[in-house]
């Protein structure tokens, strides 16, 4: 856990009065509509179909549990006591009251929690792996330098007013969980030959409308000139990003019109006149992020316990177990992931209640740290085995112990027509649907890993794109209508869906998937190979004919 | 539009040309870069200060030969939500040297005073009287920093380094 200091705390403090000072100022009419608009996102405030959409950070994924008792105290005092966890390691809350806003910030202050730049044409929130400091092969903690990067990117006195928002996202593993390769920077923390840290840079990602998959700009960047670098991209893309058409503002299109080489030309010119400035990082500033992220004091733990041997003979802790119990870089210990997809529950969803004990579960079992992932999930980072069964019972009572992670039923879905004034359709009842078509764990396990991603508008927010099987909800002659991709990925190997054919129903939508369920597992060549593996061995095609022969 | 320097609103002593205004005898005057281009020496040689209004489109690295004999650069803020001229207004400051006025213009409110002080802005046309006399409760919104840019603001990391050792010193 990171530990803010009196200087973070003084920042986060600071943004609240300012903050309270500019509502005040709305609500009196001083500030106009248009021109409160701009200060509300980047206090992470929408306007939404209903009511003011407020999402909150947690920068990299991690939590404690008093910030997490936070969370549940803002959704039951000032929301309709549930939240909603984002893909980009966020929480949102539906239902808020602008007056109320400054009391919800100043409550999440007194625990180190913000809603700086969660929206807004800004540096939003730095993500990064779930997992990170507890995954077994990850080079190092990529949450010391995600909080440098926090730091640096706050109250930007440069780029606070870019031409479109801008997400950057750190992973210290081959397996990256933090979809670096769809975001606007991607960091992939390396060793160089010396053994020093440093990254390789992906720039250009993004989904929306134009999606993209990230390129690599720089192959490696040394960690004491991460943030001149990171600048000087910035610099590049302030100046010369378009603002014309929010549509083509993202630094995607700039550096698909300039072409990689050009981009990267003009990047390498500004960095070198700012690389040996104050922006350099000695080892000593680094040491004191790393001193203020504090872990848990392991025991020298068997690597299989008593208790869980015996609570094998369980079939329904097994299923669990196997699902959502992953390894942990310390013997004896374990991830465990927390599935927020139940059967016909809406995707990412958590109540005040469920927080609350989940929090209680976390000091009880997991050093009272809990994660955020970008799939919506939650996790608990370091679980003794030996605790598991007790755990399972303790989850599974406040249902939380659905053993779907990864499977078809672990639903990437944004809030669509049923909260957001852009969508264009319905996402969440299609992902309830899908949860409830494939309910049966035995049929979801042996289909094995399939994600499906759901977008109730090209804007993307459910990263259809890049979802195994990907879902996208547009509005044709007033009607909801569903086109669907396979073949995207996320991960390291990320890759953009293609489309099946023409969009079909709202309620076609289920039956169109176990179609392709259907078609996979009678095409697979054994059970090992992946939905995402068949379709890379034979194409679209014999999906779309299944699709569309009867339809 | 009341202007703010110095932290306080003033009475602005340039009077703005269009490019096709006559050139007044004497007295301060802020010339639209393009004219100012075409014009420099004779701008230049007249009494009176001559201060440039630049686009935030147009690269400021054209102005680095003037910047000497200027007194002011206005940079443009079309509407607040255009930042291009922070990167400008840094470039000058931090790159180029630049120590005349630096005169913030367009949309300008109070909820950017801080970033634009940040920047290196050290005059302000700002849009509403309320906000130009808030000017100076404003910039005192925030004591921590956590960029390092020309304002010569101690960044956290700084201070935290400052901590650290002096916190050695003792033990």
């Amino acid at each position: 856990m990171y530990a803010y200091d009196e200087i973070d705390r003084t920042l986060v403090n600071e943004r609240v009065s300012e903050f309270r000072d500019q509502v005040k100022r709305r609500l009196s009419g001083e500030l106009t509509e248009d021109e409160f608009k701009i200060l509300r996102l980047q206090n992470g405030v929408y306007l939404q179909l209903h009511a003011y959409m407020f999402r909150v950070a947690i920068p990299y994924g991690t939590l404690a549990t008093n910030q997490l008792r936070a969370l549940a105290h803002v959704a039951r005092k000032y929301d309709r006591g549930y939240g909603h966890f984002t893909t980009r390691q966020n929480i949102q809350f539906n239902w808020i009251k602008l007056a109320e806003l400054p009391d919800a910030l100043e409550d999440l202050a007194k625990v180190g929690i913000h809603a700086m730049q969660t929206s807004g044409n800004n540096m939003r929130n730095v993500t990064s792996d779930q997992w990170a400091g507890v995954a077994p092969s990850e080079i190092e903690d990529p949450r010391i330098w995600s909080e440098l990067i926090r730091q640096h990117t706050t109250l930007h006195p440069e780029f606070s007013f870019l031409p479109r928002k801008f997400k950057i996202a750190i992973t210290a593993s081959d397996h990256d969980r933090a979809a670096i390769k769809i975001h606007d920077i991607g960091l992939r923390l390396i060793k160089n030959e010396k053994g020093e840290t440093g990254f390789e840079v992906l720039v250009g990602g993004g989904l929306g409308r134009t999606p993209f998959i990230a390129k690599t700009i720089k192959h490696f960047v040394h960690g004491r000139d991460i943030l001149s670098y990171i600048e000087a991209i910035l610099r590049v893309y302030n100046q010369y990003g378009r603002r014309d058409n929010i549509y083509k503002a993202r630094i995607k299109i700039l550096v698909h019109e300039l072409g990689i080489e050009k981009f990267s030309r003009e990047v390498e010119d500004e960095w070198q006149h700012i690389r040996n400035s104050s922006l350099q990082i000695d080892d000593e500033v680094i040491e004191d992020i790393r001193s203020r992220f504090t872990y848990p004091a392991y025991e020298k733990l068997p690597h299989m316990p008593d208790e869980l041997r015996q609570a094998a003979a369980d079939p329904d802790f097994e299923a669990w177990r196997k699902n959502s119990v992953a390894p942990h870089k310390v013997q004896g210990y374990s991830i465990v992931t927390i599935s927020l997809k139940p059967t016909g529950g809406p995707p990412g969803d958590a109540t005040a209640e469920q927080m609350d004990a989940l929090a209680d579960l976390a000091d009880k079992y997991s050093f009272g740290e809990i994660r955020v992932g970008h799939e919506q999930n939650l996790a608990l980072p370091h679980v003794a085995k030996r605790d598991l069964p007790a755990l399972w019972k303790a989850l599974d009572k406040l249902g939380l112990a659905t053993p779907n992670v990864n499977l078809i039923t672990d639903i990437i879905a944004c809030p669509g027509l049923d909260y957001c004034s852009l969508a264009n359709a319905r996402s969440i009842p299609i992902a309830q649907e899908l949860t409830r078509r494939f309910a049966n764990h035995e049929l979801a396990n042996l289909i094995g890993r399939l994600h499906i991603n759901i977008s109730g508008c090209i804007n993307a927010c459910g990263h259809h794109h890049v979802g195994h099987i990907g879902i996208l909800g547009v509005e044709k002659n007033g009607e909801e209508v569903y086109q669907i991709t396979i073949g995207g990925r996320a991960d390291e190997n990320a890759a953009l869906g293609t489309l099946i054919g023409p969009g079909v129903k709202f309620d076609e939508v289920a039956d169109v998937v176990e179609d392709i369920v259907e078609a996979y597992l009678a095409l697979r060549e054994r059970p090992e190979e992946l939905f995402m593996d068949t379709v890379k061995r034979l194409g679209v095609e014999p999906f779309k004919e299944r699709v569309y022969a009867t339809r | 539009m009341p202007l703010v320097k110095g932290g306080k609103i003033t009475a602005d002593s340039f009077v703005k040309l269009a490019v096709d205004t006559p050139l007044p005898e004497g007295g301060d005057i802020l010339v639209p870069a393009e004219r100012f281009l075409g014009e420099a020496d004779s701008l230049l040689n007249r009494s009176g200060k001559v201060g440039v209004i630049w686009p935030n489109n147009r690269d400021i690295s054209e102005l680095v030969p003037y910047l000497g004999k200027i007194a002011a650069v206005a940079l443009v803020f079309p509407t607040f939500r255009d930042g291009r001229a922070y990167s400008q207004a840094r470039l000058l400051r931090e790159r180029y040297d630049y120590r005349g006025e630096l005169r913030a213009t367009g949309q300008v409110l109070r909820d950017q005073f801080v970033f634009m002080l940040r920047a290196g802005f050290d005059a302000f046309e700002v849009k509403k009287q309320a906000d130009a006399e808030a000017f100076m409760q404003t910039a005192k919104r925030y004591s921590v920093f956590y960029q390092p840019t020309g304002d010569g603001r101690i960044t956290a990391l700084h201070r935290r380094m400052q901590l650290r050792h002096s916190e050695g010193v003792g033990t």
